[in-house]
């Protein structure tokens, strides 16, 4: 009996033997290596404030500028996992950190990301003087706000619908919290939370463009990196230097693609509760690689082997039955004394940026600024609008073409991850150059990059209406009008909703680096409140800096509450197909 | 091992359970359960759904902590679950991003069984199960059966004293069922697994009467034992044998009939079933197609009721959903194992659609309280209409909210069909307008 299963484990020295593939993997797995401990040397080079790091326009520094801005992204992406794993587990466990960190998290989800580099940069810097890590710090710290909410909600999200019966299962069979969180809940989240990451990363390569360059009280620090480069060849008129950028960056994503996205998605696969559907995805070739190169299962040999001993090593004692505590009225007190602590922190909190705002920026100001945010509301609007007629019927166009769809969904992915600000220099010059308006013609910037999520959903949306549904409109000699009315628009209505909220959520987030357009020493700027945020970082005014990142989250927040919740409820409720 | 008990596995004295709902009273779903399962048994626990059988099922199992009472294992008081005791789920429960092998080795893992026993382990009860060559397949590349096996694997590898299924079967056709049902009485006959008794909740009489020693009906709101049968046939038992028929045909009178209600005529029903009283989800199309069937050949009037679940090709839960409704309505009435179309019925059978229509409407007035206050306080209010929430919130009083949620439907489609009133789903609104 055991002679059929004995084979694996007996023959693992050939299992382990090298294959054609280790000739990829071997280079690729101590590049990796060899890569981290360089980067590590170099963020935590020695800097004095107000020294400029050199940068160059020389394109020949790109790659190793490309590595820069991938290293940080990678930290972030690490720190986000880190945090949301277990900021989603406390969530998710204790029903009394969940009444406060959900809505705390709710309301850190609508505060724009740049925001937070302009508040927290001071902080970092104090907490590594005399270095350039503190900057690092900051930047990375921006890249993470820019993917950790979404990816903690996602997990908290999993976690609550783990399927009661696993669970029961997993507690019949003695698996300890421990053990449940990391066979059970961590896997049964997997699938959702790649999904999440990977579309965070795709939006984080705009923020680490943006995150780069620093400014603390007049003072811009450019950090070695891609987002830097391009922002000098802005001071420098340099468009050919702008290509330059744009062409790294389509490399590096490229890659990212290729390395990271795909493979992770398809592995993600395996976790997947539901039966197998018929839209399996392909195995990539990295994921062949993976699975093929005996490096790798050398690793996962040693991790298996690791596990084993720790496993071991927490072997269990024998665990007395205990009596379960049973003091109802215990938890009442403490639920009410809970309770009465949070309102009382949140009345406080209140108090004090009333006062805040009263002593440092006055009422007046206030008024201004909530006015600003009605600009950029205006402009979120009417550019949501704009994109929705424009990619619709294309985005059904080409959902009604299933194979034609199935090739451009990967390039649509693909323009949503790539940063759009890298494009803001080549529309600024043009603003320029024709002397157009830049009160309307920089608005557009604000949903360039976001605007793929329409289209995206769009026709997912489209390919998810039953062929059933068509066959009937065409059997009722249903046409034109009618056939939007009352088919296609009812039927991608909540796909459209999912892409229209993850485009005005982008823009508005995108309004701080849109509003205000550089090129050279002229300098372009919109009314509106990113313009306004823009400005106060540039002067380091701290109290109008937080003046304005709270009015506008309170917008984002109003706008999520009052529109986009709605939609999705009416989406959920009546139109979705099941 | 065994020399300090006194031959009983589990008992359990004196068990309640009480839910506690936001906003409303506890509402108890198990009174006083006093319950004993001996060494070498094999304990059916029947009863219709909402009757807490799960529940119970659950509490012994040291998942669910009883509200009152106490349960224990080999004169052990049980508080969290056990070693010793192992579950089979409806669902399977299986970790969908683990081999069969994983699964299987799973409750060992957590044991902290060593890498080289914990797969010997495994792989023989893998074997002993019938899964040979399936030991890397993910559980989503298996049938319904296959994946109930390696549930049965899985609580097998541990040497459970005692096993506990939960509705095991219920989730697959009926062939499939029946295989990996004999398949583990055959394990219990020939005493291949160590497992000293079983207690296995079913909602499938012939299922439970074919595999149990003993069986115990449990009575609904709150869930009770309500009466309890001796299985005393030899195995391998003979279904068609007159014993075997008897015993279920005993079983499915006690599960069909309405308590309070065993012994009315028509006319002595002057008493509405109470408010809170739990409506069977039927559907009309399948309520009237069962009472034309029952009006003629074979059966005209009458029949025998597992007679009729073969001949209508109905699982026995949805046939006990069906009978209780018509009971309900007026329309049949059931004893000894038989049911018979009440002279309504008839008039409703040789009725029109709109006349079906009258009829039914004034059946649910007479007979369920519920819809009958619906109606009144639609013709009282001065619109005419009332918003659902009201009555989810009346049902939730004395239901869960998901079985009030899901009689307040049931009522919305009987209230429908009947034109008693109608039910806007966007405004979630009741109203006496015409639609």
């Amino acid at each position: 009996m055991q002679q059929r299963w004995g084979l694996p484990i007996v023959a693992w020295p050939s299992r382990l033997r090298p294959s054609l593939w280790d000739g990829l993997a071997i280079p690729l797995v101590f590049g990796a290596i060899m890569l981290i401990a360089w980067a590590n040397k170099q963020m935590s080079v020695p800097y004095q404030p107000g020294v400029a790091l050199p940068i160059s326009l020389d394109p020949s520094y790109l790659p190793e500028y490309g590595v820069r801005t991938v290293l940080r992204m990678i930290a972030a992406l690490g720190a986000s996992l880190v945090f949301s794993l277990s900021y989603a587990a406390v969530a998710a466990k204790s029903k009394r950190a969940e009444k406060v960190l959900i809505p705390i998290l709710d309301m850190l989800q609508s505060v724009p990301i740049l925001g937070f580099l302009s508040i927290t940069v001071t902080g970092f810097i104090a907490l590594f003087p005399g270095s350039l890590l503190g900057y690092e710090c900051a930047a990375i710290f921006a890249i993470f706000t820019s993917q950790a909410w979404n990816m903690t909600f996602s997990l908290y999200q999993s976690f609550s619908a783990v399927p009661h019966d696993l669970r029961e299962a997993a507690r019949m069979y003695h698996l300890s919290p421990w053990q449940s969180f990391w066979r059970l809940e961590v896997p049964f989240a997997t699938p959702q939370l790649i999904w999440n990451m990977m579309m965070s990363v795709s939006g984080g390569w705009f923020f680490v463009v943006a995150s780069e360059a620093i400014s603390v009280s007049n003072n811009q620090v450019l950090l070695p990196g891609i987002g830097s480069y391009i922002s000098l060849a802005i001071d420098h008129r340099d468009l050919s230097a702008v290509l330059y950028a744009i062409l790294t960056m389509l490399v590096l994503i490229l890659i990212y693609d290729q390395l990271l996205f795909r493979p992770l998605l398809a592995w993600a696969q395996r976790f997947r509760f539901e039966e197998i559907g018929q839209d399996e995805i392909e195995p990539p070739w990295f994921m062949v690689m993976m699975q093929r190169a005996r490096i790798v299962r050398l690793f996962s040999f040693t991790i298996h082997a690791l596990g084993d001993f720790l496993s071991k090593a927490a072997k269990r004692v024998p665990r007395r039955a205990r009596r379960p505590a049973r003091a109802p009225r215990n938890t009442i007190v403490a639920d009410v004394i809970w309770n009465v602590a949070v309102v009382g922190f949140a009345v406080a909190a209140l108090i004090e940026i009333g006062l805040f705002i009263h002593d440092e920026v006055g009422l007046r100001e206030v008024g201004h600024v909530m006015l600003l945010g009605l600009a950029t509301l205006a402009r979120v609007i009417v550019l949501i609008a704009l994109a929705a007629l424009l990619w619709v019927p294309i985005g059904v166009w080409i959902g009604l073409r299933p194979r034609l769809a199935r090739h451009v969904q990967p390039v649509i992915q693909f323009l949503a991850a790539f940063p759009a600000n890298l494009f803001f220099p080549i529309f600024v010059s043009a603003i320029v150059i024709y002397k157009l308006n830049p009160e309307i013609w920089l608005s557009p910037l604000m949903i360039l990059g976001t605007q793929w999520y329409i289209l995206f959903n769009v026709i997912a949306g489209t390919m998810a209406l039953p062929y059933d549904y068509q066959l009937v409109a065409g059997n009722l000699g249903i046409r034109n009008w009618l056939w939007w009315k009352r088919l296609i628009l009812p039927g991608i209505f909540p796909a459209f909703v999912t892409g229209a909220v993850t485009a005005s959520g982008g823009s508005w987030n995108a309004s701080i680096v849109a509003e205000v357009a550089k090129w050279g020493d002229t300098t372009l700027q919109a009314t509106g409140i990113g313009a306004y945020i823009a400005q106060m970082t540039e002067q380091g005014d701290f109290p109008r800096i937080a003046l304005g990142i709270t009015v506008l989250s309170l917008y984002v927040l109003l706008f999520n509450r009052l529109l986009w919740r709605r939609l999705y409820q009416l989406a959920e409720e009546r139109l979705r197909l099941d | 091992m065994d020399t300090i008990t006194n031959g009983d596995l589990i008992s359990t004295a004196g068990i309640c359970k009480t839910y506690q709902q936001p906003d409303h009273a506890g509402r108890l779903v198990l009174d006083h359960i006093d319950f004993t399962l001996k060494e070498g048994e094999i304990v059916a626990i029947l009863g219709k759904s909402g009757s807490g059988k799960s529940t119970f099922l659950r509490v012994v199992a040291g998942l669910t902590p009883p509200t009152e009472g106490t349960v224990t294992y080999r004169g052990q008081p049980v508080y969290e679950p056990a070693q010793g005791i192992a579950m089979v789920f409806q669902s399977f429960a299986l970790f969908p991003w683990l081999t069969v092998l994983g699964n299987v080795e799973l409750g060992l893992e957590a044991l902290g069984v060593p890498r080289e026993e914990r797969r010997q382990r495994a792989i023989a009860a893998i074997d002993l199960i019938g899964l040979d060559g399936f030991e890397s397949a993910y559980p989503k590349e298996l049938s319904g059966g296959m994946r109930q096996r390696v549930g049965f694997a899985r609580a097998l590898v541990v040497n459970p004293d005692v096993l506990l299924l939960d509705e095991p079967f219920s989730a697959l056709d009926v062939l499939t069922g029946e295989t990996l049902r004999g398949d583990i009485e055959d394990l219990w006959v020939e005493r291949r697994i160590p497992t000293k008794g079983i207690i296995f909740v079913s909602h499938n009489i012939d299922e439970a009467v074919a595999m149990s020693d003993r069986i115990i009906v449990f009575g609904s709101d709150p869930g009770c034992i309500r009466s309890e049968i001796q299985v005393p046939l030899a195995r391998p038992r003979d279904w068609s044998t007159p014993a075997f028929r008897r015993i279920v045909d005993e079983v499915y009178t006690l599960l069909t009939t309405v308590p309070g209600r065993e012994t009315t005529r028509r006319g002595s029903r002057v008493d509405q079933l109470s408010m809170q009283y739990r409506l069977p989800d039927a559907s009309i199309q399948q309520l009237v197609g069962l009472l034309d069937a029952l009006t003629i050949e074979p059966f005209n009037g009458r029949a025998d009721l597992p007679h009729l679940a073969d001949n209508e090709n109905l699982a026995t839960d949805d046939l006990m959903v069906l009978i209780e409704a018509l009971q309900l309505l007026g329309f049949a009435q059931v004893g000894g194992g038989d049911i018979e179309v009440t002279p309504v019925g008839r008039t409703f059978v040789d009725a029109d659609l709109l006349r079906r229509k009258q009829l039914f409407a004034e059946s649910m007035m007479r007979n369920i309280a519920f819809i009958a206050h619906i109606r009144r306080i639609l013709d009282e209010r001065p619109g005419h209409s009332a918003p659902e929430g009201r009555f989810l919130g009346e049902l939730e009083d004395h239901l869960s909210e998901e079985e009030a949620q899901r009689v307040l439907e049931t009522v919305i489609n009987w209230g429908r069909y009947a034109e008693l009133f109608a039910y806007d789903y966007d405004r979630g609104v009741l109203s006496l307008e015409n639609p």
